[in-house]
């Protein structure tokens, strides 16, 4: 037997899993086990229907004894699935677990090949590049490193909420920051909940306070994150927390600057109410905002110009605070470093911007609305106290919902985005329960699968409100005949009656899909997350891992991840919660020992790694002038690897000698 | 006893390796005293057959500079590998295909349509190329045969050591040499030359700050160089960090910055790939529109990553299989 690594002779057991069919329908296992028996080193090849059974593990636990075998290698499915459960087998077998190196046949070869001697020859080259690299492998020791209690809450929407507080009962403490001056997200803006018509702000506001006010949640609005070092149990998070020049301690939200304010009257577009509404220089977004505190906006307050401090105002609202001395007009945004070990990303999504789909009339026609607007103008607290009054001064007698704009269609986001049936629903019958209009949905198909929204559909038909299905063509103002003066005509193909309509009415609603914020990518690189083509981040695994990131110790929860609606926004951020207690309440992560290491003999000093660490795990010794890497910060990434000009650091697992082995194995011609 | 024998042949080179044994001064009288030079032909006349009348192995150690790119030097490196016991590749030509080996880039038909067409500098209605046989006055001479690629000395014949350098620096040539004569040789395939990147010797080494990362890329000409002050810092592509040391950093006391020439070290495969690979991972900007921008500060890549060593590289060349006539 071959010496390698000049410490033993190696000798190799191989186990080649059928996987029940998964493998074995398409990779002839026997042929392989058979093939694989012949190759140097090779003491033992067996295949066996299911390698991650407990007498597969128990295979290979008593062929080591038997046979004093000191390499393993499992032909079986993604390492992701069963490496661990083969490492744990081995080591329980008495070698150390990193003697074993697991080769994918399942999801790299079986499933993806439609000609079994293709796949066969494939999974011979794959087991062969495994068995060439596996003689390589070095003993390697697993380190614990402890996991920080805190949490990052990055969102303060319905799902960053629902994941603050199911953390903070638990006892943790929990940092949610977000972007906007309070929390409350979309959800806020709602006035009715599908399919139960709760009120919207009736169960969010409850919640709200409870953030507000719980010891364990450290609230941070108007603030965001721009910085995060380390990694899983040990992040380093900089947030930025924007100037409100208003001093959140010393404001008690009674609001007497808002009323004393040199502005008699709000004169500013109020971008809570979507624009339909105003606001002065000194506000607070909606009555139950939280935290119930004001701020100025400089672009407009007169004490500034153009967000520069002038000091010209006579500042009423200084003197309406008086004593309480909450207002700050030299305030600056503030950068705090905190440091959690878990991290929950809810940034939510944005409404899809109707300006791209021109020919509906957004801001043609005053009369033509999106969704979240007319929700504010539906709402009791809206701009018009729950008064549907039109742009142009009229209460609408027939209204057209226009469904799937900016969904399903390839000219603007292909996907569907789950909510707008519903919603538009929705806004359908509160509309009817406001004006008593004739209602027009135009829809594509109805998408009600949620609990109780079929059953919520079938209402809709029986109050009397129309569905026609068809994408609408054009929202147009050109009268052909009389009836039609003065209104809004919906051009649309009925595909059910298979005519072209024209379709009168006085307001249109445009119901907007969901789709990723226009800063999603910075965030996305910001957590090292990764995202699919539509730019929503991605998710581990869609079934099996739906809240868990790529990056360990980072998770997902609402609308970020894809198009939700709020019960499964809140179901997937206690899952989220669920998944960060994991790790807190274990206490620390076993950590891959796939480091790197500097041969500081070999290392020239030439810093070029040092600045490339994600982990910050590189720094210069000072006396010898070589790169150190402190094996606790790293992650393994192999960044450093590849850039060392010098190939002067090494990573455990991945050393040159180990790929180079599986690479020519891989390339050597299999003889059939 | 006799003195050994010692050979220096050149190849497809500049003349610079032939002037570093010149630059030896002094010293290489020492170094002729001890030996017995039977080949030489910058400095002393031979002929083809007197190299082939030698027996074979009797030359102890010949140093071969340049590349190999005609027929004849072939023939010539097969020749004097049989006549020597130590054949050892003498500069980066000979190492890893040297500046002749930007070649590489380009069709031999292209390169000989250029030269013997389309140069501006050249008259040549007839089209006239150099022919391999041609007859003038009942005499039939031969000229060698450009090959299609040119090739270090290793990829055509076995090389028992290395010494590197655009040219060899007189100190690493003449330790070499001693260690020669000494029969102090370490193991066959070795680079005589420190293992180490330059860096390490390099005087600007702590200049350089641990955050060097890249806005832009500037040539030498393009800014004035603080010649303290480490030249990466500065955003000039310097090779150091991906450079084998034993040059003394001569470039960087000139205020030049390292082009490479000494090769990479034994543990990596292509010194310009991994220059690249560390240059970029340090480019500031995250987007392509504006990583070109800063790209676009290199506007001769091949040249400057693989100046030295496009031959040995894994990229090597352009595909030009014999028989498609570089078409």
């Amino acid at each position: 037997m071959d010496k390698v690594n000049g410490n033993h002779d190696v000798r190799i057991g191989f186990y080649v899993c059928n996987c029940g069919t998964n493998i074995a329908a398409m990779v002839d296992v026997q042929a392989v086990a058979k093939y694989v028996a012949a190759l140097p080193n090779v003491v033992v090849s067996r295949d066996y229907k299911y390698m991650c059974s407990d007498p597969g593990q128990e295979l290979i636990q008593k062929d080591i004894k038997e046979f004093g075998l000191n390499r393993i290698v499992v032909a079986a499915c993604s390492p992701l699935l069963h490496e661990h459960t083969f490492r744990s087998a081995v080591e329980a077998g008495g070698l150390n677990p990193f003697f074993f190196h697991m080769v994918n046949i399942r999801e790299h070869d079986s499933w993806v090949h439609t000609d079994r001697d293709e796949a066969t020859a494939k999974a011979k080259a794959l087991a062969r590049a495994g068995i060439r690299r596996v003689a390589r492998h070095r003993a390697l020791e697993v380190k614990k490193v402890p996991v920080h209690p805190d949490v990052l809450v990055v969102g303060g929407g319905i799902a960053g909420i629902h994941a603050a507080l199911t953390l903070a009962k638990s006892g943790k403490k929990v940092y949610l920051v977000e972007r906007e001056p309070s929390i409350g997200g979309h959800m806020a803006k709602f006035d009715k909940t599908f399919p139960t018509l709760d009120c919207a702000a009736c169960i969010l506001t409850p919640k709200m306070s409870e953030v507000g006010a719980h010891e364990n949640i450290t609230l941070w609005s108007y603030s965001e994150v721009v910085k995060m070092d380390g990694y899983v149990g040990n992040f380093k998070v900089t947030v930025r927390r924007k100037p409100r020049y208003v001093l959140e301690d010393l404001c008690t939200g009674c609001q007497e600057c808002i009323s004393h304010c040199v502005y008699k009257e709000p004169k500013f577009p109020d971008a809570f109410n979507e624009h339909l509404g105003k606001r002065k220089p000194v506000y607070i977004p909606f009555p139950q905002a939280t935290p119930q505190v004001v701020l100025i906006d400089p672009e407009v307050c007169l004490n500034f110009r153009r967000g520069v401090l002038t000091d010209k105002c006579k500042k009423p609202c200084v003197e309406a605070c008086g004593d309480r001395k909450a207002i700050d007009f030299k305030q600056k945004e503030e950068l705090k470093e905190i440091k959690v070990g878990t991290i929950i990303v809810a940034t939510g999504f944005k409404t899809f911007d109707v300006g791209r789909m021109p020919q509906y009339g957004y801001g043609r026609y005053p009369n033509v609305y999106t969704a979240l607007e007319v929700e504010r103008l539906v709402n009791a607290s809206g701009p018009t106290a729950g008064d549907v009054l039109l742009r142009d001064g009229h209460h609408p007698k027939s209204i057209g919902i226009i469904h799937c704009v900016g969904s399903r269609d390839k000219n603007t986001n292909r996907w569907c985005s789950r909510v707008c049936c519903m919603y538009s629903m929705k806004l359908a019958h509160l509309l009817k329960e406001h004006t008593e209009a004739e209602i027009y949905n135009f829809y594509i198909d109805i998408r009600a699968p949620g609990k109780g929204y079929e059953e919520f559909y079938d209402k809709l038909l029986e109050e009397g409100v129309h569905f026609i299905r068809g994408r609408v063509g054009e929202v147009t103002d050109w009268a052909f005949i009389p009836e039609e003066e003065g209104k809004l005509v919906i051009r649309v193909e009925d595909t059910l009656a298979g005519v072209v309509r024209r379709i009168p009415v006085d307001m249109v609603v445009l119901a907007t899909g969901l789709e990723p914020h226009a800063d999603a990518q910075n965030v996305r690189r910001l957590f090292n997350m990764s995202c699919g083509t539509e730019g929503f981040f991605l998710e581990r695994h869609p079934k099996l891992a739906p809240v868990n990131t790529f990056t360990d110790g980072i998770f997902l929860a609402g609308c970020c991840q894809s198009p939700k609606d709020i019960p499964d926004s809140v179901a997937q951020a206690g899952a989220a919660a669920a998944e960060a207690l994991v790790l807190i309440d274990t206490g620390h992560i076993e950590q891959e020992p796939n480091t790197a290491y500097v041969v500081e003999a070999e290392c020239s000093g030439c810093k070029s790694c040092i600045p490339l660490c994600p982990y910050t795990a590189i720094s210069l010794l000072p006396d010898k002038k070589k790169a150190y890497i402190n094996e606790a910060l790293c992650k393994g990434c192999g960044t450093c690897v590849a850039a060392c000009p010098s190939g002067s650091i090494v990573q455990n697992l991945f050393e040159d000698a180990e790929i180079f082995s599986e690479i020519d194995g891989l390339l050597e011609p299999t003889s059939v | 006893m006799p003195k050994p024998k010692v050979a220096f042949y050149w190849c497809a080179s500049c003349g610079g390796c032939e002037e570093t044994v010149v630059d030896l001064a002094e010293d290489i009288l020492a170094v002729v005293e001890k030996v017995d030079i039977v080949l030489w032909p910058v400095a002393l006349d031979f002929k083809y057959r007197d190299v082939e009348a030698m027996a074979d192995q009797s030359i102890v150690a010949t140093l071969l500079n340049g590349a190999i790119r005609s027929s004849e030097q072939e023939a010539m490196a097969r020749l004097l590998r049989r006549k020597s016991r130590y054949l050892i590749a003498y500069g980066s030509c000979a190492c890893t295909g040297g500046i002749p080996s930007l070649a590489n880039q380009f069709p031999r038909e292209q390169i000989l349509k250029f030269n013997y067409e389309d140069a501006p500098s050249v008259v040549n209605e007839a089209k006239t190329r150099p022919q391999l046989v041609f007859e003038e006055e009942g005499r039939r001479p031969h000229l060698p045969e450009l090959h299609h690629v040119v090739r270090s000395l290793d990829q055509v014949v076995d090389v028992d050591y290395y010494i590197p350098g655009c040219p060899p620096t007189p100190k690493i040539t003449q330790a070499a040499v001693t260690a020669l004569l000494d029969g102090r040789l370490p193991p066959k395939g070795a680079v005589l030359a420190p293992d180490i990147a330059l860096c390490e010797e390099c005087p600007r080494r702590d200049s350089k700050p641990t955050n060097v990362v890249f806005t832009a890329f500037k040539r030498t000409h393009q800014q004035l160089l603080d010649p303290q002050l480490c030249l990466l810092a500065q955003g000039v592509v310097c090779m150091g960090p991906a450079t084998r040391q034993g040059c003394g950093a001569q470039c960087l006391a000139g205020n030049m910055p390292c082009t490479g020439c000494f090769g990479g070290t034994d543990r990596i495969k292509d010194q310009g790939a991994k220059i690249l690979s560390s240059l970029c991972a340090n480019i500031e900007p995250k987007e392509v529109a504006d990583i070109n921008k800063v790209l676009a500060g290199i506007p001769d890549p091949v040249g400057t990553f693989y100046r030295y060593g496009l031959a040995k590289s894994l990229l090597r060349r352009k595909v030009d299989l014999p028989g498609n006539n570089g078409k």
